[in-house]
């Protein structure tokens, strides 16, 4: 049986894209084979920078002939039909067999579809392939219509059997296939005949192309980290850049370079990124000191001075990337030891913006700042250090070195803040307070940078909720999700008792606070000249989010904004409709209340009015607030929920706990969720459950049927059997036990003594029926499961407990 | 190993201007008409309009020039060795695209003296796009060991129009490839002339002063308020100049004014770029700048195509 072999040789295919392009050709091309009925024993994909490779190994000689069978229209069917029905089959009237069926006479055509030679459908599919490749992007080039990720020049496509090679004739918008290809573009460019895949691959290793991706970047990994050791060096790992550099070349020559000492002193992450981003260069440190002393580059030829020439290039193309990277970071730390220090880059980012309707970087850095001091006692952190902390903690977004190279924020920052002797909390929060940004992302514990980390977060959440940007689906623009586990995680792994609904609730504060309405308030809508400037006007309106957030209500704004662009409501003559007026007055009204409330917290020295209602504002405000902050604490137990799933904690047992109070402080919730799903998992647990639920059943039956709760008032002395007895003392001894430990917090006790009641539940139920005759034995009874519940449902809400 | 005479390299360029008369002297070898650089202010070759616009419509097309270029932002006093605020860069535009262009290409390194045997020259992915053109195409940076010393360009979209056919577009970076050929450190220390002339001149006799004046005028000196105004004027201008009518009427000719509005649209673009290097244009200010600039270039690529070089004729329309 053939072999086959295909080669598509281009332009430089983007390293990124070589090895799903292999996959992919692969695919498409023993997808079509199959479908067209030629299977094969097995296929392989590889990729260069200039070509992609397919051998498909026994491959059928030809497709098996096949007959259809397909159902025509009646025998007595109009002649039409008839006629239709051979042109679509393919066939001649001869060829109809009528066969009987329940339905009447029925045509029947045979069709034979005779085996095609294997030639032939290759080339179909390559050709099917090649036009319909999904490349990430792709291109025209010349005045071809055809695309490919870079000009295509040539294809093989080869069978070969034992008794010799033929190449499958093919011819793509002027490519035409044949048994040719090219050895490395510098070192033997010239024409190759191939006959099968190894004679391909071993004439390229010939022309010096190592057509497997693994084995250039074994030859680069294993000789980098050879040429290192020798010089008592290590090479610093990075799977990714491996990858790329092996799609970069064709014959892999690795060569060690020297950095300049001039550059030794840069830090060695801005050593390392420079040449990684601009160069591609690997770094070598020194294990001893943890400096980045040289570095590895990976040429695509040898030559007869031994890489000589291209080394020294590289080390002069390095000079001048560190000799800008030296720049900007001897003027970040001129800026950064100036009298006026970091504070000049916060100043800086007064003009840039965070997000155009929630303000600047500058505004975002005064919310942290006030949300940090707050949280910071909660957390074991000193308030001045966090509040500053807060402050300096962006200001890096200002140097240059963050804006050449910005995967540096937060370092930058850091190391700025040690240049600038600020204490050492405050710089280690400039570099720990973005984290935790991933699910496996270590988290702070440092108390100021949990202080500056939790404050971010929450006026990320706050903010973005306040301007109705949620996520929805797969949609999360802003990583809330992210931001929601992030504060999830600093929280549980430091173990914090926060009440987070008052940590949103300020953070939502904060969002309202941190801008300034005075003008907006005073004069917001005067007279405008032209239609622009009065849109204009009203635009900055949705930029202070809460004021969306508060009016959001009613929509009554975004009507009022959208009838203004359309220009329904502008009109120099004319006097403003009612609803615009309505809506003007609103408008303006919360931004005095915003103001108001900015003079009361001491934002502004100047009153939105002077008499009146101050209770009035905060009630107002808080309201709003409230509401946000419980909907945005949903949201995060609902993250909640992921990750405590991820460790093997039902939904259900989550929910149970969500359920009772305090739930806005996770460590407790959590705690709580842990001991109930530990004692859900034994036997008396489980158990316990059933009974719970029995009684609870029972109790909501009858109080529903007779319209009364039975809350308490069971008493011993109406008991009749045992089992009630030795359930009224069971319930006893467990509320003596679940009692103090639930104010302890101590779940596992209090969920211990709680499954120990399952033994007298379950008696009771086996032995005593709960509605006896005798009301008021009845009504004893009902008491006394109430007081199952009661109890039950002090530790956590199991009713909401599958079971 | 004796040479024969006609592989022998030709001689190896002393100067940078030894280097830009090798590439003219190969470009025209090769059949473009070289051009002159263009007589106004831009960011980059590609504004000139043998490149911008010439890339748009079916006429067959190949210019190769020098055209100085300002980026504002990269002025370091002429003491960083290797960043400018005025440059020049070598442009090449060949429509449609030949099949051997990277050929072509690695012959015209060959001719300013690079030894194709010594050196690691990769095609490493590099995609263009030109937010203020509304322009882009796939392509490479070539990096010669190590570094970028051109950027080489299948057009795709200029001006928001898509490119039949497509133009390769081949941008040298003049100082650094000379820097790399002549074995210069420090831009400044490159001689401009050949070393040797009765009155040797280097870069920095040549740029050095200049660098300086410029890059106070531009960080600190230049006027915001004067900058905004022109940009302003030259936008109106250019809307201005495009909404006349084709038939000139004076003359009673089809005379579709694109280029005195392109170059209203290079003016607009040069004021951002001064306007950018002052940092008194915001980021989200920015991409509104960018936007109208854009706007511009769209405009000017929409008139062009209507004019005879831009593959307008009687007989279609």
């Amino acid at each position: 049986m053939p072999d086959l072999l295909i080669e598509l040789f281009s332009e430089e295919i983007p390293a990124r894209m070589q090895r799903r392009a292999a996959e992919d050709l692969q695919k498409l091309v023993t997808n079509g084979l199959v479908e067209a009925g030629l299977t094969y024993a097995s296929a392989a994909g590889f990729s260069t920078p200039r070509r992609l490779t397919l051998t498909i190994e026994d491959m059928l000689g030809e497709s098996p002939s096949v007959v259809e069978e397909r159902k025509g229209p009646k025998a007595d069917a109009p002649e039409k039909a008839i006629e239709g029905f051979l042109r679509g089959a393919g066939v001649s009237r001869a060829d109809l067999e009528e066969r009987e069926t329940p339905k009447g006479t029925i045509l029947f055509a045979r069709i034979n579809k005779p085996g095609r030679p294997a030639a032939e459908i290759v080339a179909e599919v390559l050709e099917h392939t090649i036009r319909n490749f999904p490349w990430p992007k792709s291109m025209r080039w010349g005045s071809g219509a055809l695309k490919w990720v870079r000009p295509l020049h040539s294809i093989v496509c080869v069978m070969s059997a034992e008794d010799g090679a033929e190449v499958v004739p093919l011819d793509v918008d002027g490519i035409t296939s044949g048994d040719v290809t090219y050895g490395h573009r510098f070192l033997a460019p010239g024409a190759i005949t191939v006959s099968s895949f190894e004679d391909y691959e071993a004439k390229l290793a010939r022309a010096h192309v190592v057509l497997r991706a693994e084995a250039r970047a074994e030859t680069i990994w294993h000789d980098a980290t050879n040429m290192a050791f020798a010089n008592g060096l290590e090479v610093v790992e990075d799977a990714g850049l491996l990858a790329e550099v092996s799609g970069l070349v064709e014959w892999p020559v690795v060569l060690m370079g020297r950095i300049a000492d001039d550059f030794l002193d840069l830090p060695p992450e801005v050593l390392q990124t420079s040449m990684k981003e601009h160069q591609k260069f690997f770094s070598v440190r020194n294990p001893k000191t943890g400096q980045i002393e040289r570095f590895i580059t990976v040429a695509n030829r040898t030559t007869s001075d031994e890489g000589a020439t291209i080394l020294a290039g590289n080390e002069k193309v390095l000079s001048a990337r560190l000799a800008d990277a030296k720049f900007f970071w001897e003027n970040d730390l001129r800026v950064a030891t100036s009298d006026e220090g970091m504070a000049a880059w916060v100043k800086a980012l007064e003009n840039v913006t965070f997000h155009n309707k929630l303000g600047t970087q500058a505004e975002l850095i005064e919310r942290m700042a006030v949300l940090a001091r707050e949280l910071a006692p909660m957390v074991g952190a000193d308030a001045d250090l966090s509040e500053q902390a807060a402050r300096v903690a962006k200001a890096d977004l200002s140097s240059e070195m963050v804006y050449e190279f910005p995967e540096l924020q937060g370092l930058m920052g850091r190391y700025y803040a040690e240049a600038a002797g600020l204490p050492s909390e405050v710089a280690a929060a400039a570099q720990e307070h973005y984290a935790p940004l991933g699910p496996s992302d270590d988290v702070p514990t440092a108390p100021v940078s949990v202080a500056v980390a939790l404050a971010e977060k929450i006026d990320k959440l706050t903010g973005f909720w306040a301007i109705d940007e949620k996520p929805t689906g797969s949609k999360d623009p802003f990583a809330l999700r992210r931001a929601a586990l992030g504060v999830i995680r600093l929280v549980l792994i430091n173990d914090l008792q926060i009440n987070l609904g008052e940590a949103l609730v300020s953070g939502f504060k904060e969002q309202v606070m941190a801008s300034d309405f005075s003008e907006m308030h005073s004069n917001p809508f005067g007279s405008f000249v032209d239609h622009e400037e009065e849109i204009e006007a009203l635009e900055t309106v949705p930029r202070y989010g809460a004021i969306e957030m508060i009016l959001r209500t009613d929509r009554a704004f975004e009507v009022f904004l959208q009838k203004t662009r359309d220009g329904e409501y502008f009109s120099e003559q004319e006097s403003h409709p009612v609803e615009k007026a309505a809506a003007k007055e609103q408008i303006e009204e919360f931004c005095a209340y915003a103001e108001q409330l900015r003079f009361l917290s001491g934002k502004s020295d100047v009153p939105a009015w002077e008499d009146g209602d101050h209770a009035d504002v905060e009630r107002r405000f808080a309201e709003v607030f409230n509401i946000e902050s419980e909907n945005l604490l949903a949201f995060l137990h609902d993250r909640l929920k992921v990750y405590l799933r991820d460790q093997g904690i039902r939904h259900d047992i989550i929910d149970a706990c969500i359920a009772m109070p305090g739930n806005d402080d996770l460590t407790l919730l959590v705690k709580r969720a842990r001991a109930l799903s530990e004692t859900l998992k034994t036997d008396d647990g489980e158990n316990l459950i059933q009974g719970f639920k029995r009684a609870n059943n029972i109790l909501t039956q009858a109080e529903e049927a007779d319209g009364v709760e039975y809350s308490y008032g069971a008493d011993v002395k109406f008991a009749e059997t045992d089992e009630e007895r030795t359930l009224f003392a069971a319930l006893d001894a467990a509320e003596a036990v679940i009692t103090p430990a639930m104010e302890k917090q101590d779940f596992t006790t209090a969920m211990t003594a709680m499954a120990s009641l399952r033994g007298p539940i379950d008696a009771f139920f086996e032995a005593v029926q709960v509605n006896s005759d005798n009301g008021t034995v009845r009504r004893n009874r009902l008491n006394l499961l109430s007081r199952i519940r009661t109890i039950c449902t002090s530790v956590a809400d199991l009713t909401r407990v599958d079971g | 190993m004796s040479e024969t005479p006609e592989n022998t390299p030709s001689a190896k360029p002393k100067s940078f201007q030894a280097i830009i008369l090798a590439l003219q002297t190969y470009w025209a070898s090769k059949g473009c008409a070289v051009l002159q650089p263009y007589d106004m202010e831009v960011g980059a070759g590609t504004f000139h309009p043998a490149t911008t616009l010439r890339s748009l419509g079916t006429q067959p097309w190949a210019a190769a020039y020098v055209q100085p270029s300002r980026r504002p932002t990269d002025g370091r006093y002429g003491e960083n060795p290797n960043r400018l605020q005025h440059y020049y860069q070598y442009q090449v535009l060949i429509k449609p695209s030949p099949p051997d262009l990277q050929e072509l290409y690695l012959g015209s390194l060959e001719a300013i003296g690079i030894d194709m045997t010594l050196h690691d020259i990769r095609f490493v992915e590099d995609d263009w796009e030109s937010p203020t053109l509304g322009a882009w195409g796939l392509g490479w940076e070539v990096w010669c060991d190590g570094m970028e010393v051109s950027q080489f360009t299948y057009f795709q979209q200029v001006g928001g129009h898509d490119c039949h056919p497509v133009s390769g577009e081949l941008t040298y970076g003049l100082e650094r490839l000379a820097m790399y050929v002549l074995g210069v450190d420090h831009v400044m220390d490159m001689p401009f002339n050949d070393p040797g002339s009765p009155i040797e001149l280097t870069y920095r006799d040549v740029f050095k002063q200049t660098e300086e004046e410029y890059a106070r005028w531009n960080f600190d000196t230049a006027n915001t308020d004067v900058l905004l105004r022109q940009f302003e004027e030259a936008e109106a201008h250019c809307k201005m100049i495009l909404e006349q009518p084709a038939t000139d009427p004076k003359t009673g000719k089809r005379i579709i004014m694109a280029h005195p509005a392109y170059d209203q649209c290079i003016k607009a673009s040069h004021m951002f770029n001064l306007l950018d290097a002052r940092g008194v244009i915001s980021v989200t200010e920015r991409q509104a700048y960018i936007g109208r600039v854009r706007a511009l270039a769209k405009m000017c690529a929409d008139a062009f195509v209507q004019t005879r070089a831009g593959g307008w004729s009687e007989d279609a329309a």
